[in-house]
């Protein structure tokens, strides 16, 4: 009743196979893109787009990221922190050496260079997998952020170890930096969500996606179908390296203006993106939307609810917190192993049948 | 569910919209994570301070003062979302308790015209106003307390370290790194030996650094450090017996919570710092009677007194000093961030301002000028005494070496200014 195909016919092969097969659907999502880049950023301000917009949509690239390793490809993957890291420090290191060039390019050669360190460490990953293969990437995330650490060449021999964002633009538009209006830094860090999201699910429906999805379950039968493991792992690791490269540019250069590798890009970085890929949904690019806006909005709801509304202590606040994030995640997991997409998905097949179900 | 949840969290902001009567001081504090034992007394000192202002004094010349406390963690991301959200309430004066947190501020409040003051800790070349138009740090600042202990050392050594062997043990962060850039220069300037032993957040694993500690034998420690880690560096001290004495921390490693838990064996163990300890001041009874006891004090009202309570209070007192002078300067109660600004560069603290205010030789005397946002960098020296589980200043209050900090503080400012295309001078 509310969400109905009657009437939606297809003729061809094309109409068929697109991503959003149902007009109702397509429509919505035509919308929601509208409100994005033409309503959005005439309303936003510095609260909205620095505590809100911009996590969400920066972690949504990450999480995309990750979920076309450990979901689409079966890799676990316990790395993403420091491959954020690589992202934002080589960001760092080309717009400080190249301060001509545009944003743009900057943000997209840290993608590149973070995919090609994602594959190295991917090399492990044609002889172990499962539990061993997280443990490897573990091991990265420990190097690449002690690497970060000891090398003053990374951070510009700087005194603190911390590196910053100088001000940078955009066709003359500041993007980084403290001048930057928060218009700008969400539409940046939009385009490159809409770009990566688009990206992603068209490889995920071609026949890179099938390698991957045969690999993630079952290699052996994948191997014996004809599917080349180390070209499906490998380019798993090297596209989701990209993606993790460029949200990890983004939220240092645009989001944070100032990082230091450990505090940001620690382990936790890492546990918190596949949180957001778990709960979201495994294997799904809308789920790695619905993911990261759980987990950057629900702190700041459950914070805005008990400190501003109940006036709660912030210390208890920040407690209370915990336990329920904590608690929501094992509700979660039980009531719905496969995410929030999924639950989505069977609320989709209900709406269709409302209010006559079988 | 997105939209659904921003809807919600939209209404709820709007709901909880403030009057803008009083001057609103924000409290990034942080009373959970790995630095909770740290944030705690500090926030308690914070917002007691302004809580007796109220009481006693009815405000700043008359204006409430109000706290609005916001939870970081000691966590950039919180602190980035606690200060875009408390900005717009007419925050005055933003002080993070968090070198990573400055970092990230530094940039926003000189945009958005809201002073940043950094107590003793943060960007140390904030120091230069010609630059750091919007950032202080007075009264002292890491590389004051990185001189003052090698000052400290000369003294007892008669005058000479040559040859002496100094070992840093420093949290591995931008906040540890600080000292290092001086100690290297003092060593040059003073012939002793710099080794330097970096300890991983949040600093429970200290085991290889006190094995080499063991094995090289340095005249002193000097210790960075913070949270967790200060506990197990004196405890490991203990148990490597390393004379607690030649053991000597910056003032974020000296507060009561850090040397509790070894006992007896932190006897003796010292710490560099920029104001009064313990609570023989005459402002203890006005807070005693104006907050605690009737039972407005911040947090469980158990800190009185203690050495990072002691701190925050400083804090609020500088803050609320601040206030006045720009309201003297401006000639308006209602003053304004920017306001409030002009306030904390053109402020005096001599010893009469201080004692009139119940904390007689609380803290050095100075003078704030558009040159320099960092005081004079006066610092002194307490000892822990176990067995009458006090902290006690064991020396007066003395210059730092300036003439090694003040080139480094040009060095690391003017290549800040070149970094961020920044025009230099006062205005």
């Amino acid at each position: 009743m509310f969400y109905r195909e009657a009437g939606d016919f297809k003729t061809s092969y094309q109409e068929d196979s697109q991503t959003f097969p149902i007009k109702f659907d397509r429509y919505r999502y035509y919308v929601v893109l509208a409100l994005a880049f033409l309503v959005v950023p005439f309303v936003v301000n510095d609260y909205w787009a620095n505590a809100i917009l911009l996590p969400f949509l920066i972690y949504s690239i990450a999480a995309i990221g990750l979920n076309i390793l450990v979901g689409y490809c079966g890799q676990v993957s316990l790395g993403t922190g420091g491959f954020m890291a690589v992202g934002a420090y080589a960001c760092y290191k080309l717009m400080t050496s190249f301060p001509e060039m545009s944003m743009f390019i900057h943000v997209l050669l840290a993608g590149g260079i973070t995919a090609l360190v994602c594959i190295a460490f991917g090399l492990p990953s044609l002889r172990i997998k499962g539990f061993y293969l997280a443990v490897a990437t573990l091991a990265a995330q420990f190097f690449l952020v002690w690497l970060f650490n000891r090398v003053p060449w990374f951070y510009n021999y700087s005194a603190s170890g911390q590196i910053s964002a100088p001000e940078r633009d955009v066709f003359g538009i500041i993007i980084t930096g403290p001048n930057a209006p928060a218009w700008a830094t969400y539409l940046f860090s939009l385009i490159f969500l809409a770009f990566c999201a688009l990206i992603a699910r068209n490889l995920t429906r071609g026949t890179v996606g099938r390698s991957w999805m045969a690999i993630r379950d079952m290699d052996i039968a994948a191997e014996i179908i004809g599917v080349n493991p180390l070209k499906a792992k490998l380019s798993a690791f090297g596209v989701s390296g990209f993606f993790i490269g460029v949200s990890g540019a983004l939220f240092f250069s645009v989001y944070l203006g100032a990082v230091e590798v450990g505090e940001a890009f620690g382990i936790n970085k890492s546990f918190l993106v596949l949180f957001m890929v778990i709960i979201g949904g495994l294997g799904s690019i809308f789920g790695s939307f619905a993911g990261a806006a759980f987990l950057v909005l629900l702190p700041v709801v459950l914070k805005v609810v008990g400190v501003d509304v109940l006036g709660w202590p912030t210390d208890i606040v920040a407690h209370i917190q915990l336990v329920i994030v904590g608690a929501l995640i094992v509700i979660f997991l039980i009531a719905e192993p496969h995410g929030i997409a999924q639950l989505w998905r069977v609320a989709k097949e209900k709406l269709r049948l409302w209010p006559f179900p079988h | 569910m997105k939209m659904k949840l921003t809807t919600l969290a939209l209404g709820a902001v709007m709901a909880a919209g403030p009057a803008m009567a009083d001057l609103v001081f924000p409290s990034l504090s942080y009373r959970t994570g790995p630095y909770a034992a740290g944030g705690i007394p500090f926030a308690d000192g914070y917002a007691d301070y302004f809580t007796l202002v109220n009481e006693r004094d009815g405000g700043i010349n008359g204006v409430k003062a109000k706290v609005i406390e916001c939870e970081t963690g000691y966590n950039t991301e919180k602190g980035v979302e606690c200060y875009e959200a408390t900005k717009g309430e007419g925050a005055l004066v933003y002080q993070p308790l968090s070198t990573g947190i400055t970092y990230q501020l530094i940039p926003k409040v000189t945009a958005d015209g809201i002073p940043l003051h950094t107590m003793g800790y943060g960007r140390t070349s904030a120091a230069n106003g010609e630059v750091f138009s919007n950032v202080f740090n007075y009264p002292a600042n890491y590389w004051d307390g990185a001189s003052g202990i090698i000052n400290y050392l000369l003294e007892e050594n008669g005058g000479d370290l040559n040859g002496k062997k100094i070992s840093l043990l420093f949290h591995n962060s931008a906040y540890g790194k600080e000292p290092i850039r001086t100690l290297e220069e003092l060593s040059k300037k003073h012939g002793f030996t710099l080794s330097t032993l970096p300890v991983d957040h949040p600093g429970q694993e200290q085991k290889s650094q006190w094995l080499q500690i063991r094995r090289d034998r340095p005249d002193f420690v000097i210790m960075w450090g913070w949270g967790v880690m200060n506990q197990v560096a004196i405890q490991e001290a203990a148990n490597t017996r390393y004379p607690m004495e030649n053991f000597i921390g910056v003032w974020w490693s000296g507060a009561e919570h850090d040397v509790m838990s070894a006992g007896d064996k932190a006897n003796g163990y010292k710490a560099v710092t920029f104001h009064g300890v313990g609570r023989d001041f005459p402002v203890f009874d006005d807070m005693q009677s104006y907050v605690v006891d009737k039972g407005l004090a911040a947090g469980a009202g158990d800190q009185v007194g203690n050495v990072l309570y002691n701190r925050g209070m400083y804090a609020a007192m500088l803050a609320v000093e601040a206030a006045k002078t720009a309201q003297e300067i401006h000639g308006t109660n209602d003053i304004t961030p920017a306001m409030m600004r002009d306030g904390m560069e053109a402020l005096e603290m001599p010893e009469a301002r201080m004692s009139a205010l119940g904390m007689p030789y609380f803290g050095p005397s100075f003078n704030v000028s558009c040159e320099n946002h960092g005081g004079p960098g006066l610092v002194g020296m307490t000892q822990w005494d176990a067995s009458a589980k006090t902290w006690n200043l064991i020396s007066d209050f003395a210059p730092s070496d300036r003439d090694v900090i003040q080139p480094l503080i040009e060095e690391d400012s003017m290549a800040y200014a070149k970094e961020n295309n920044i025009e230099t001078g006062c205005k």
